[in-house]
């Protein structure tokens, strides 16, 4: 027997009050502050307002305010339920097939990269595991810089994702308020001067939050400076297919810089233009210079994503690739993406038709100009308010509103609202 | 910074010259080894997946069910949680704790729905990192799973170790253990596994449970659970999860980890849970908060699938049921195998001690082979296994179990 003291022997047991000890290892822990986007979502729901809009959320839903499952993805879904496949592990780069699609869809089939297979592939945990997994590469193997040049404004998970994977955030212009436009001169001058090699991250399209995109010439001068910068760029792509209904217009600006020379890094997402939101199926591609280094690159991401949670989910990975693997899914997933792309184009112009109607004078161009599910307003935090205490109208204060959230039912009572507090 | 530039129409920057390649996956190279191989006879025991007595991957007949009534449902795909389906996170912490546990009744747990063990255990990890201030050594038994210290390290915790295993009995070093735990600098992390320790299959019995827990207590050390096989060691629920609840009743303001691949069979789908034991309801919703603050930019929400699976399993009766007898079947076709690879042994005429293959407990069995050993047995008989000698017992079957004890007897005479 080994003499073990009995409980209440040692002083050091400060923390034995009653029959169990009630030690508290996290005293110090703060109530952390309180997710903004969460708050505008539970405040609508506090509101008994029989007229009221939620025009926070950040997923798609149909004309009558429904989320929307794809029908190309119950058709998947049961196929892959007929085949009664097993639930083994998925690589620790994920489903090979979905891999090779996921790259296909973003490059073209025809994309030079990946005949000379020099890229690399692994499904992630959709786009935000796909960009913490970047961002964690990035850290251990970018040395040579520390910073991550974000759009001003960005996506705000942007912001801790490549903080907590020990990167340095900073800023480019971007977002003109004055235009509710794209500051282009701005931006090529913040580019500029960035310091040779450091990380620049790019929206291909559909920019979150504002929902504004360069233009095609735009992008050709970005992609001439931040090679004369030499910056690692680093796409960020959750919308192709989703912004323009076409998914190869929506992935020009990746194909074109990459055709330029530029070795990217790209997250893609699946959540919005397959709707696969909670399944989780995104990929993260390196482009290397050539197939030995994709290799090389290969087993160093399988080394860093192993202790984040070994493989990934197999379930909509499956579902993704059935769909981009199967012509006639294929066909029906790219008029489906369309749809969601036009429905949301539609409740723009019919947002600034209404304007007009109610006696607007405001240049609302911009709504139209701006595209994704997001646009933003230009409305002021007071204008904002006064939407959500008077008209029962949700949207973040920065005045940004989900165009997801519009409806052919409501777009005359938000045009309405809005014209009231702008006019 | 040595840039390589091709200067032709484009511009090819190369960033990742100084990339290497990673070394080979050690277990991934038994498998490779393994399907090259022709011969008839082969047998895979690297693979950490439970096989039926054909040796083939089995889906369970509750999950099957799971999935049949959810598809009924035409549920949508909306965005869970950050920390996962309420529905799911509730019904894992009573499996765990027990459902009439103190803990669940004054809500002071925070479970979080997690990327099975893996992601479980790095989300713990990644918290102790940012929260735990007063210590940042984490101590694995020795030896521990693989994955644990990859884990620990890159959250930016640092590796220590308490002795565990006994080469020379093939069991559990009790004394070594106390031992070294009593050293253990207080406020540090010791990582405890529940049941069916892995690589070894040793376990502390109930009394050692006692001992221990006693001991760290006196060092105030912080104590997390590994959870991966509940159910799934003993066919028994309630008894794998015994020293975790013993800990908890004895005080210990626990972390665990818990994981659904093994004793449900999801392990593609990555089901787990991650449980932080407050000291009271409020500072659980404390830890919750910045729980989600973490989670966020990792993956901003866990898969939904294999949650909704778990979920209707543990929550619907004649479901729940089904699972328990299917895991104990699991369970006890392990130990079967355990049982008739001694026998088999016996009646090859071997005179070693093979009674560690029957006390270890769960997927793997540490043989006690030795590197030479383990080669000839690779070489000569085609059966494959990790060089450290541990076995997956799961790739054991009726048929295959007779020339696995051949072959174990013809190079250990």
């Amino acid at each position: 027997r080994f003499p073990v003291r009995s409980l209440g022997e040692t002083s050091r047991l400060r923390f034995l009050i009653g029959p169990a000890a009630s030690g508290s290892w996290w005293t110090e822990v703060q109530m952390g502050p309180p997710d903004p986007i969460l708050g505008v979502t539970e405040a609508y729901k506090r509101d008994t307002n029989s007229k009221k809009m939620n025009l926070g959320v950040g997923a798609y839903r149909d004309d009558n305010g429904k989320p929307y499952v794809l029908s190309c993805v119950r058709k998947a879904e049961a196929l892959i339920t007929s085949k009664m496949l097993d639930k083994e592990y998925m690589p620790i780069g994920g489903l090979g097939d979905f891999n090779k699609a996921c790259a296909e869809l973003a490059l073209g089939p025809d994309s030079e990269v990946l005949k000379s297979k020099r890229s690399i592939t692994v499904q992630t945990i959709s786009g935000t595991g796909s960009l913490r997994i970047g961002a964690n590469f990035l850290t251990r193997f970018h040395t040579v810089a520390r910073d991550v040049y974000l759009p001003k404004p960005s996506w705000g998970n942007h912001t801790p994702i490549f903080r907590d994977a020990g990167m340095q955030l900073k800023a480019y212009r971007y977002y003109d308020p004055a235009t509710c436009g794209f500051d282009f001169t701005g931006a090529l001058d913040d580019i500029s001067k960035i310091p040779e090699h450091s990380v620049i991250m790019l929206h291909a399209c559909a920019h979150n939050p504002t929902g504004v995109d360069p233009r095609p010439e735009q992008w050709k001068e970005l992609s001439a400076v931040i090679k004369k910068r030499k910056l690692l760029v680093f796409f960020d792509m959750a919308y192709q297919g989703f912004a323009s209904g076409d998914i190869d217009r929506d992935a020009w600006a990746v194909r074109y810089f990459i055709e330029q020379g530029h070795n990217v890094l790209l997250s893609q997402s699946f959540a919005k233009n397959m709707g696969l939101y909670g399944e989780r199926v995104g990929g993260f591609t390196v482009v290397c210079a050539d197939a030995e280094e994709a290799k090389r690159v290969e087993s160093q991401l399988k080394i860093l994503i192993r202790p984040i949670y070994s493989n990934p989910p197999m379930n909509g990975a499956r579902i993704a690739s059935t769909i981009l693997s199967t012509p006639e899914l294929r066909s029906t997933w790219l008029e489906e993406v369309k749809g969601m792309a036009d429905r949301i184009i539609k409740m723009r112009e019919m947002l600034v038709t209404n304007l007009k109607k109610e006696g607007s004078t405001h240049n609302w161009q911009h709504v139209i100009d701006q595209i994704g599910m997001f646009c933003f307003t230009g409305l002021k935090p007071e204008q904002v308010e006064r939407l959500t205490k008077e008209f029962s109208v949700y949207m973040t204060k920065d005045g940004r509103i989900s165009v997801a959230g519009v409806t052919s039912g409501n777009v005359g009572y938000l045009a309405h609202a809005i014209h009231q507090v702008t006019k």
